[in-house]
């Protein structure tokens, strides 16, 4: 599974922030630790202070911090900002999927998307740091 | 049993006595929606006996029966070294966020260490986010097992 660059942008904005969450951190330091465009990431900011995920103060000594709850925030929550579920069902009929083996790689496609759904619906911004904290 | 210090000091993780199967029952209806006397009984009955690989605790605040767990040390089923597996957890709602399921598992996995075994492990409906997101948060992952079931009807 491959995320969107925005969506890897959101989800490595907010664990840096969540992980220090009475410290700010300005758009420019983010990029530089991830390697990414400042640019991109502004536009990511502002959505995720839309979301209510981050908060900022402009000007000299600004910067982003986390404002969600950590323990209640998901990977999927933060995911859904930026991209649809790539297995959300659509309205959408593809080409042959009335036939028998169209029906027949759907409910294939249907277990992995609730096994991917139930996996980033239940790691929290809060386990997910945990998990990096494993990794150190 | 040696007495394992809680992540909560206000409460007290202890073996399940007889005593403790109406509570049990309740929390266990209060999430499920069913009540299961027979199978609490059978269950209490089955673990309590105090097999050094089967372990059913409760959680205790003050007087109060709050939580409870079951687990059990299993080799070889699934082609699986020994290994933990925790086959029942509940805690009741109003405690929750408390740290008590957090204490009931980290007792669970210290009596798992202590005989011998060096992983844990459990099933979940996928569908049960809550239960799912408490196990993923005291560090367990998706393991190399994968369940798979066909209706026979």
């Amino acid at each position: 599974m491959k995320l969107q660059t925005a969506t890897r942008l959101a989800l490595y904005a907010v664990l840096e922030l969540a992980a220090q969450p009475d410290q700010q951190f300005s758009r420019m330091e983010i990029a530089k630790k991830f390697n990414v465009s400042s640019n991109h990431l502004s536009k990511v900011m502002r959505d995720l202070g839309k979301a209510g995920l981050v908060d900022a103060t402009r000007g000299v000594g600004g910067g982003y911090w986390f404002v969600g709850n950590a323990k209640r925030t998901t990977l999927l929550d933060i995911i859904k900002i930026f991209e649809p579920f790539p297995f959300d069902s659509t309205d959408r009929t593809e080409p042959g999927q009335e036939t028998e083996v169209g029906q027949a790689l759907d409910v294939v496609l249907d277990e992995i998307s609730e096994s991917i759904h139930a996996t980033l619906d239940t790691i929290s911004i809060s386990t997910m740091l945990s998990i990096k904290d494993r990794i150190k | 049993m040696e007495n394992i210090e809680p992540v909560n000091s206000e409460i007290l993780i202890r073996d399940a006595i007889f005593d403790d199967l109406e509570a049990i029952g309740n929390i266990d209806a209060q999430i499920s929606g069913a009540r299961k006397p027979d199978y609490w009984n059978e269950t209490f009955e089955f673990y309590s006996t105090h097999k050094e690989n089967d372990f059913f605790f409760v959680a205790m605040n003050g007087d109060e029966v709050v939580g409870f767990i079951v687990g059990e040390i299993r080799a070889w089923e699934f082609g699986s070294s020994p290994c933990g597996w925790v086959f029942a957890i509940g805690i009741k709602v109003d405690q929750r966020l408390h740290k008590v399921g957090t204490s009931l598992l980290e007792t669970l996995c210290e009596r798992f260490k202590q005989a011998g075994v060096e992983k844990v492990r459990t099933m979940v409906n996928r569908a049960d986010r809550e239960i799912m997101a408490f196990f993923r948060s005291q560090g367990l992952m998706a393991g190399p097992y994968q369940e798979l079931e066909k209706d026979l009807i």
